[in-house]
């Protein structure tokens, strides 16, 4: 049974916004077992992507009933590109609800960041601060990498706890619920490829299918890691098994070592220790293409999760000046593009074939040309979703093969090949 | 013969836990053989199961007594029951082998919005196994075999 404060209870007898918030998050407690309702400091919407009316109609009543957010809140992407840089093809009165749903959330003070990568567009929670995130990838990188504490907020429940400041008190906001009963470890694992950005995708989606929701702590990893590399190992986690929090000795803030990560000595018995054989990296590899024996590719997708400035500048480099031949997708947030409107990046990739895609993705809404087409990612994510969300079939490979195979218009594998 | 008729019905019944109140309800069961997502897993607007991958793909859920052995869970599971509610395509009663906050938020949101919104139910998959045919669910959670004057919801 859920108890909640005299002052929930009053919020929550009300008829504005605010009540019919209080009334989600307390109901939602009650089917989770939760205990109480803790103050959460912020939140990350992904609320506001269209996918039908409902949606559209539940937030402007929110807006009707005079709900506004009471903490920070950011919002993920929507459906539909609003900087203008890409265009959505959903058209008629799908379009216009996903534009009415985006508006809905702004209009109740939530920020419009419209990125999957709010902690690379200053939404960075401090160690042990509960918050009330959503959307996969976000939820992973806040608990792991930033060390902030959230369960994984879906639609509605989301901007109920951005309006109330509450969230249920259940799960991965208590400490004992986050340490690490399997450890994975690659010390068996050539730290040269290790040491290689396109390893953290293929590393992050065996992790995932091996973990499943179990909370794991990776062992073995040394040196330090980008944060672009956490990125997409958390990405790719979530999508490929539902891990909501992961741990990386030495690398991550709870797993200063071994032991920490895993409870110390006072902690239950570990479920399992996994040891990663090269094998075992190539098939997780090989499961990400879904049309491996292509001949030619028809777009290339990059930046899920977003891109970051730095990898947006890297895509310049490699390219060196070359136009593509195919397509060349590079999903990014307004942070990066307003800074690549500034120094002229933008326009001068857009020169080379690249098209930016801001505020949205394109696994998400209709942009890649409706074709029976291949698609080249560097993301295991994009891998995942996109044969069943655009129809493409998929080629995975590192970022700099990706952008080798725009370029001639067929898959290069230089460096992907080899593990 | 009402009385052995009656006899029978109450060795049938089932008690189940109400996780979301609603009306009473009757239908058709349909028990699911494997776990579903609901993203991606059913067409929001036919309410037809299209995951590729489950054996029950082709059923349609809508109007029936929705028996689920398992969810798996999906951020956005929720989205796909409140727009099933507002279309009147969402199933007469779920009953859910455990508890899923996120798919029923679907529910609660539906009820914050005015709209009819179905029951669920928690009941053990192995028990779920046992519903067939037309049934008939009570608003304290009782299911039982509809008697044969009882017209489909």
């Amino acid at each position: 049974m859920t108890s909640l404060s005299d002052e929930e209870r009053l919020i929550a007898a009300g008829t504005d916004g605010s009540a019919m918030a209080m009334r989600i998050v307390a109901e939602s407690a009650r089917l989770l077992g939760a205990p109480r309702l803790l103050p959460v400091a912020s939140a990350h919407i992904d609320g506001a992507l269209y996918h039908g009316d409902a949606g559209t109609l539940f937030a402007e009543e929110l807006v009707r009933l005079g709900a506004r957010t009471a903490i920070r809140a950011t919002l993920n992407v929507g459906a539909l590109d609003l900087m203008g840089c890409s265009k959505s093809r959903l058209t008629g009165s799908d379009r216009d609800m996903a534009k009415r749903l985006m508006l809905a959330y702004e209009a109740m003070g939530c920020e419009r960041t419209w990125t999957c990568a709010p902690y690379q567009a200053g939404h960075r929670p401090t160690l042990g601060t509960d918050v009330a995130w959503g959307e996969s990838n976000a939820v992973a990188f806040c608990n792991s990498v930033l060390g902030a504490r959230t369960n994984r907020y879906g639609d509605y429940l989301d901007i109920a706890c951005a309006i109330t400041g509450r969230a249920p008190d259940c799960g991965l906001h208590r400490p004992e619920n986050r340490r690490a009963t399997v450890v994975f470890d690659v010390a068996a694992i050539d730290p040269v490829w290790l040491a290689s950005d396109w390893a953290w995708p293929v590393l992050g989606t065996l992790f995932g299918r091996e973990l499943g929701t179990a909370i794991g702590v990776v062992s073995g990893v040394a040196g330090p890691v980008s944060e672009d590399r956490l990125k997409a190992f958390g990405a790719a986690a979530a999508s490929a098994g539902g891990v909501g929090l992961f741990h990386i000795v030495g690398i991550t803030p709870e797993a200063p070592d071994l032991a920490t990560a895993t409870g110390g000595a006072d902690a239950g018995p570990l479920t399992g220790t996994i040891m990663v054989t090269p094998a075992m990296i190539r098939a997780a590899q090989a499961g990400l293409s879904t049309a491996a024996g292509a001949t030619r590719i028809d777009a290339v997708a990059i930046g899920s999760p977003h891109l970051s400035l730095e990898e947006l500048e890297s895509v310049s480099q490699l390219l060196s000046g070359r136009t593509a031949r195919v397509p060349i997708y590079a999903c990014t947030g307004r942070h990066v593009v307003r800074e690549a409107d500034r120094t002229g990046l933008r326009k001068a990739l857009e020169r080379l074939n690249v098209i930016i895609v801001a505020d949205t993705c394109v696994v998400v809404t209709p942009i890649l040309p409706a074709i029976d087409g291949v698609l080249m990612t560097n993301s295991g994510k994009f891998a995942h979703y996109a044969p069943g969300n655009t129809g493409y079939g998929v080629v995975y490979g590192s970022m700099a093969d990706c952008l080798e195979s725009a370029v001639t218009g067929r898959p290069v594998m230089a460096e992907s090949g080899v593990i | 013969m009402p009385g052995v008729v009656q006899a029978l019905q109450a060795l049938q019944a089932l008690q189940a836990e109400i996780l979301i109140p609603g009306p009473a309800t009757n239908g058709e069961a349909l028990v699911l053989a494997a776990p579903i997502s609901f993203w991606g897993g059913i067409d929001p607007f036919t309410a037809a199961v299209i995951d590729a991958r489950h054996p029950d793909r082709g059923r349609n859920i809508a109007g029936k007594v929705l028996a689920l052995p398992g969810t798996i869970g999906s951020s956005s599971a929720s989205a796909v029951l409140l727009e099933l509610v507002r279309t009147g395509l969402a199933p007469a009663a779920i009953i859910l082998h455990e508890p899923d906050a996120i798919l029923l938020l679907g529910l609660i949101v539906a009820r914050e919005m005015g709209w009819q919104t179905p029951m669920a139910l928690k009941l053990d998959r192995v028990v779920q196994s046992r519903l067939t045919g037309q049934i008939t669910i009570d608003a304290q959670g009782r299911i039982t075999p509809a008697r044969p004057d009882t017209p489909p919801a």
